[in-house]
């Protein structure tokens, strides 16, 4: 019971975070008037997720990433929820060969995440017939949506961990010191 | 590792998501509408911290720059003043010729203020959210525009709020004539190289024999019942033909600055 509930609560917390990186997205213009491209978070959350949570979560923090994300956007909606679940699927599938305690793993891991939810999407988008505004600047844009992807993820994974720190019951530590088996020096 | 129902699941959820991706586009509109409505109370928290903070560093400013301000601000006032008796006179004389010679009367230009709420996260669209909606008499394809020209028009219409196209999306064309004596006309459309890197934006299909030049106008021509005639687009930087020289393509930059947009003025029917 108690675990289920930390899961949840868990589960609560990386939405909670979806929630306010795709809020922060379509708010702040700090990247994108600096770097001419806006960073994309939900690619690094998705990494975390489906590292540390199970379908059940990895299919909520598509689907409710995707459509939050898709509703400030002139995206179809939905097009950006295909893209994070392969990434969590995939993630997920082979979780237990990856190091994931491991920030080098983090960042790579979130660096490739950024580089193929772009190309997924893109590849939907114009499957579905929209042509995007696309140039030789996009590749810029995309070099920096994976790159921000890989700063993104070993934050999140700290974060979060943080946060479970936070919230979990610690676990007691007992010591191997027994004070009824004092052993007691000295004459009688 | 996953498991036969987890098959099951996933193909659910990709089969509902590729139904959502079918939708037509008024019900996707107002369905997003409807999904980004979850947001309005963390857009509501950050206008009153830009309002609060603009109250606290407004207080900070001194007395005298205030006071420098306050004179500049009854300056530019008194000459608005001026310009607007002057422009009613224009104004009633257009009128009266237009009469004598049959044409219809124009009408004045009514728009209302609405603030930018939100800017669309992804790199490949151009497009922000506003807070007025059809509450407020607004309605599909009306245009967006600052003091500087054209920003864009809106795409779908929600009861507080609207999204709006920006000028350089390739959702967007706009037919536009260069202030020059031939008056060629052309369509704004995406610029391909960098997508509104600067502000620029391609005035595509001009004539080959054109005859504009960097530096003419750019202004909506008014066809195409969207946009009415004589709105700023911004200035020509250079001209380069395209299709062997069929056509001509040129960069305008553009008059508004689509990076600070704040405020915009919707223009309503």
């Amino acid at each position: 019971m108690g675990d289920a509930a930390m899961n949840w609560r868990s589960t609560i917390f990386v939405l909670t975070a979806t929630f306010v990186a795709v809020f922060l997205e379509a708010s702040l213009g700090l990247f994108r008037n600096l770097l001419g491209a806006q960073i994309d978070c939900l690619p690094a959350l998705m990494v975390y997720a489906a590292l540390t949570h199970g379908l059940a979560t990895i299919v909520l923090v598509a689907v409710c990433g995707g459509l939050w994300f898709d509703s400030l956007s002139l995206n179809p909606l939905g097009v950006s929820v295909l893209p994070l679940l392969l990434i969590g699927v995939v993630i997920y599938q082979s979780r237990e060969l990856l190091m994931r305690d491991h920030v080098f793993a983090q960042v790579v891991l979130g660096l490739a995440a950024g580089a193929v939810q772009p190309l997924a999407t893109l590849f939907i988008l114009l499957n579905k017939g929209t042509a995007p505004a696309l140039g030789w600047f996009s590749l810029w844009q995309w070099l920096v949506m994976a790159m921000g992807s890989a700063a993104a993820a070993p934050v999140c994974f700290w974060l979060f961990d943080r946060l479970r720190r936070t919230f979990e019951y610690q676990p007691v530590i007992q010591t191997s010191f027994r004070p009824d088996r004092q052993i007691k020096r000295g004459r009688r | 590792m996953l498991k036969k129902s987890h098959y099951i699941f996933l193909v659910c959820v990709v089969v509902l998501v590729l139904a959502l991706l079918q939708l037509p586009v008024g019900p996707m509109g107002k369905l997003k509408l409807a999904i980004s409505g979850l947001f309005l109370p963390l857009f509501g928290l950050s206008n009153s911290t830009h309002e609060w903070l603009g109250v606290v560093t407004g207080g900070l400013t001194p007395k005298t720059e205030l006071l420098r301000q306050n004179a500049e601000l009854r300056q530019q006032n008194r000459e608005l003043q001026l310009r607007v008796a002057q422009e009613a006179q224009i104004w009633a004389e257009n009128g009266r010729l237009r009469s004598e010679v049959g044409w219809a009367r124009q009408t004045r230009w009514r728009v209302k203020l609405a603030r930018v709420v939100a800017r669309d996260p992804s790199n490949w669209w151009r497009s922000l959210e506003i807070d007025l909606g059809a509450r407020d008499g607004l309605r599909g394809n009306l245009a967006v525009l600052t003091a500087d020209g054209l920003v864009g028009r809106l795409q779908s219409v929600g009861e507080t709020r609207s999204q709006v196209v920006l000028l350089g999306d390739p959702n967007l064309r706009v037919s536009a004539t260069v202030n020059n004596t031939n008056s060629e006309t052309g369509i704004i459309t995406s610029a391909t190289s960098a997508p509104q890197a600067g502000g620029m934006i391609g005035l595509d299909f001009l004539t080959g024999a054109t005859l504009a030049q960097p530096g003419q106008n750019v202004v909506t021509w008014g066809e195409g019942g969207v946009f009415p005639a004589g709105i700023p687009i911004g200035k020509i930087v250079d001209i380069q033909p395209k299709e062997f020289g069929l056509t001509t393509e040129a960069r305008v930059k553009l008059a508004a600055d689509m990076s600070a947009l704040e405020e915009v003025w919707v223009m309503l029917p």
